[in-house]
């Protein structure tokens, strides 16, 4: 009897874990920070593309998880042989997630939006080149050009071009209407924000019907959060001393791929003495990049000689022109006039691999004579002194923006690099649409700052995702800083 | 009393004055401009300067500082910078995780710290005050985010009884958000339970040595009854100086337990808009803070003034 009753309900509750299980719908992803507020056309925060990209906006165009830029609410497009005229045919029958209808007069609305006189877009420059949005017919829009950009359908991919509603743009802020496969359902300031299947989406439909994510700023209790098993996925785990432990354990997986983040040290190329290129190349060889990525990234991380994301097909690897050789950076920085080193200060912002990359660094500058005064800064700061003040030496940051070689045809740029022949090979870049020069010019300008060495490349940052072993269809790398949620499933 | 009253509500006045110039040239001074914080790298000086202008930004410090403690006095603390939302509807919904934390906390220290300080003091120095010393000094010198980790290392990862952190809403019952309080609670609660056990004890002893306490005796009471009769009554008055001073160091201290806990409470609003530098929301809950650490004073103030008649008369 005993017997029998203990194997009833036994039996009762392997099927209610069964059903449970078959059931699981829902999903909890974590990330380190929340979004200031929830419009990506209106702040650099990476944390709104995070929740919002795809999820609940979309763009015209739109990144997949390879990197690769695919049609989004534009079904095609047409260049006209100038380069000057794209015309755009949308999908017919999309609606905002407040039932109305998304056609051509939202695309010009939001792309007027970001080139208006008090636009408060972060990317508004990747859009100037846009003169006027005209539309044809609700499915047909024709953007015209005041001279050729051979990055616009890149562009228009960015978070911060998703296609917006007149109707909906004054409290998007705090209730952002967009036509995704998921929608908006609430935000707990400090803690979470949950969105959910949206029935009539217009694609291919979500397969989960609920999705929250969690902000655990701390490395530790990320740790304890995805052991405790109280979130599924965490994107961008910040503590990757754990990760060999989620790999042994058969409930997580660990998802390792590349992001667009070049780590560089950065050097005040007007001031001295790193306007003398000698001194540049000094540096670089005085660096060793292994030991980077072993001591601060605990091994993760790919290592790079110029500015450019080794998994892009441009991509050319120039690491041997600033191979690790302590000796012959001593020679150069004798033969620059400075055999017995010399003073500068290093700015650390706040991230684990500038803090932790920098000592190593000013450990490996101080093997050849540079003695780097560490200095740790808040964003803020960084922004206010390096960025914006250019008053520093050297200092290290990841850039997370997709192709943007083009920051080195830019002399006011922080690190103030500027060479003539390399800013007409940016502006003819970006006039020419076709692939295969496409590639041949980016390789040339790779070449050029390498051997320029504006400044020491290291490496590039990896996008590190921790997820329970049954979640599938995240993306394993980060292309844009998005969480793209819409072919996510659960195993059975 | 009333000019006693008059006269400490007169230092709380100025006091206010002082730390809301002080808090604003502090946060003020430091360098960092919200919108190029907001907009990135990538972004125009145009773009910066248009959003400058929609934060109001581009007014003189005196302005905004003039314009932030009329808001405060009227009760209006301002439109944060990054969250767009009115900094008054975020702290009170920050309030809801972080005064009952604190009154959670505050409640175990009380729980734990009086048994174990009167059972001291009633042993002193045979083995019980011994132990509960020693434990006592481990509690004070534990840092309570280590203590925290130790907490979710084996309540939450091991046993499964608590989430890691995370705090689910009252809206899910009352229950639910105690039981999502309980491992912060007691993080934040045994070290000031330590601290407040030992003042206890002290205080006790130095009670128990009075002449009055012999006289009890002598009128026949048991040592017991001398005790909770005559000792504790007397012995509460510094106890309940430091609980004053605990919920205020509770309500502003739990920054780091919020962020090991990941509650969303004052502490980590605090933490998130200063490396935002969402100065507003800085200012307006430092400044909250300093208002109720005064205003605790003040009625410690005053309860002493009503417990003890000669610091009426000296006023």
């Amino acid at each position: 009897m005993f017997h029998l009753r203990s194997l009833i309900l036994g039996s009762c509750a392997a099927a209610l874990m069964a059903g449970a299980v078959a059931a699981k719908s829902d999903i909890t992803v974590a990330m380190q920070l929340e979004p200031p507020h929830l419009d990506p056309t209106s702040a650099a925060a990476g944390a709104i593309d995070s929740v919002l990209y795809s999820n609940v906006f979309e763009g015209l165009t739109r990144f997949m998880g390879d990197g690769s830029v695919v049609p989004g609410l534009a079904e095609s497009w047409e260049i006209s042989e100038d380069g000057l005229t794209y015309t755009f045919k949308l999908h017919s029958g999309v609606t905002f997630h407040d039932g109305t209808t998304m056609d051509a007069e939202d695309v010009k609305f939001s792309l007027d939006r970001i080139n208006a006189d008090d636009s408060v877009n972060a990317q508004k420059a990747l859009f100037s080149a846009i003169s006027e949005v005209n539309v044809v017919d609700p499915t047909t829009v024709e953007i015209k050009l005041s001279e050729p950009n051979g990055n616009l359908l890149f562009n228009l991919a960015w978070g911060d071009a998703v296609i917006v509603a007149p109707e909906s743009i004054d409290n998007i802020k705090q209730l952002p209407i967009g036509t995704g496969a998921f929608k908006f359902t609430s935000w707990t300031q400090g803690d979470n924000i949950m969105i959910e299947k949206n029935p009539n989406y217009w694609g291919t439909p979500a397969a989960l019907d609920m999705a929250t994510f969690k902000f655990i700023s701390d490395p530790t209790a990320a740790f304890a959060s995805m052991m405790a098993e109280d979130v599924d996925v965490f994107v961008a785990f910040p503590a990757p001393e754990n990760l060999p432990q989620f790999e042994a354990d058969p409930r997580f997986q660990v998802l390792v791929g590349s992001t667009e983040g070049e780590t560089i040290l950065a050097m005040n190329n007007k001031q001295a003495p790193f306007d003398n290129v000698k001194v540049r190349e000094a540096v670089a060889h005085a660096i060793n990049r292994q030991a980077i990525i072993d001591g601060a990234m605990f091994g993760y991380g790919t290592p790079i000689g110029t500015h450019f994301a080794p998994h892009n097909p441009a991509y050319v690897d120039e690491t041997a022109l600033s191979a690790f050789d302590p000796e012959k950076a001593k020679a150069l920085l004798a033969e620059a006039g400075f055999t017995d080193g010399f003073e500068t200060t290093l700015d650390l912002p706040p991230p684990s691999y500038a803090r932790r990359g920098g000592e190593i660094i000013a450990a490996q500058l101080a093997d050849v004579g540079i003695t780097a005064k560490i200095n740790n800064v808040e964003w803020a700061q960084w922004l206010e002194t390096v960025f914006k003040g250019k008053n520093f030496g050297l200092t290290i940051v990841s850039h997370t923006e997709p192709m943007d070689i083009g920051v080195y045809a830019n002399p006011d740029y922080y690190f103030q690099y500027d060479n003539p022949d390399f800013q007409t090979l940016i502006a003819k870049l970006n006039k020419t649409t076709d692939p295969e020069m496409r590639t041949q010019m980016l390789g040339q300008a790779q070449k050029v700052i390498a051997e320029d060495y504006v400044n020491a490349y290291l490496f590039q940052l990896a996008a590190i995702t921790v997820a329970k072993a049954g979640v599938k269809g995240l993306w394993s790398n980060a292309p844009t800083q998005a969480i793209d949620l819409t072919a996510v499933t659960w195993a059975d | 009393m009333v000019r006693y009253m008059l006269k400490r509500l007169a230092s709380l006045c100025i006091s206010l004055a002082v730390a809301s110039l002080v808090i604003f040239t502090v946060i003020e001074i430091a360098p960092g401009d919200p919108a190029s914080f907001m907009l990135g790298i990538n972004a125009q000086p145009e773009t910066l300067a248009a959003l400058r202008t929609e934060l109001g930004l581009d007014a003189s410090k005196v302005e905004r500082y003039l314009s932030w403690v009329g808001g405060l006095l009227t009760g209006d603390f301002g439109i944060s910078y990054t969250y767009r939302t009115p900094v008054a509807g975020m702290i009170a919904a920050r309030m809801w995780v972080s005064l009952p934390l604190a009154f959670y906390a505050l409640l175990l220290s009380t729980l734990i710290a009086f048994p174990a300080g009167v059972f001291a003091a009633a042993r002193r120095g045979k083995v019980g005050d011994m132990g509960v010393m020693g434990a006592t000094q481990l509690g004070v010198a534990v840092p309570n985010f280590w203590f925290a980790m130790m907490l979710v290392l084996v309540f939450s990862i091991n046993l499964r009884w608590f989430a890691a952190g995370g705090f689910v809403g009252w809206d899910k019952g009352f229950w639910a958000g105690v039981h999502a309080l309980t491992l912060p609670a007691i993080a934040l609660a045994l070290p000031q339970a330590a601290i407040l056990a030992r003042v206890m004890r002290s205080s006790l002893l130095d009670v128990l040595g009075e002449d009055y306490m012999r006289t009890a005796r002598a009128k026949g009471l048991t040592t017991r009854q001398t005790l909770w009769r005559h000792g504790l009554r007397n012995a509460l008055i510094p106890v309940l100086t430091i609980i004053g001073l605990q919920f205020s160091f509770l309500l502003a201290g739990s920054i780091i337990i919020e962020q090991v806990f990941y509650l969303p409470g004052l502490g980590r609003l605090v933490f998130q808009a200063i490396s935002a530098r969402d100065l507003i929301v800085v200012e307006s809950v430092v400044m909250l803070l300093v208002f109720s650490v005064i205003i605790v004073n003040f009625l410690v103030d005053l309860a002493y003034a009503a417990v003890d008649p000669r610091l009426r008369s000296r006023a």
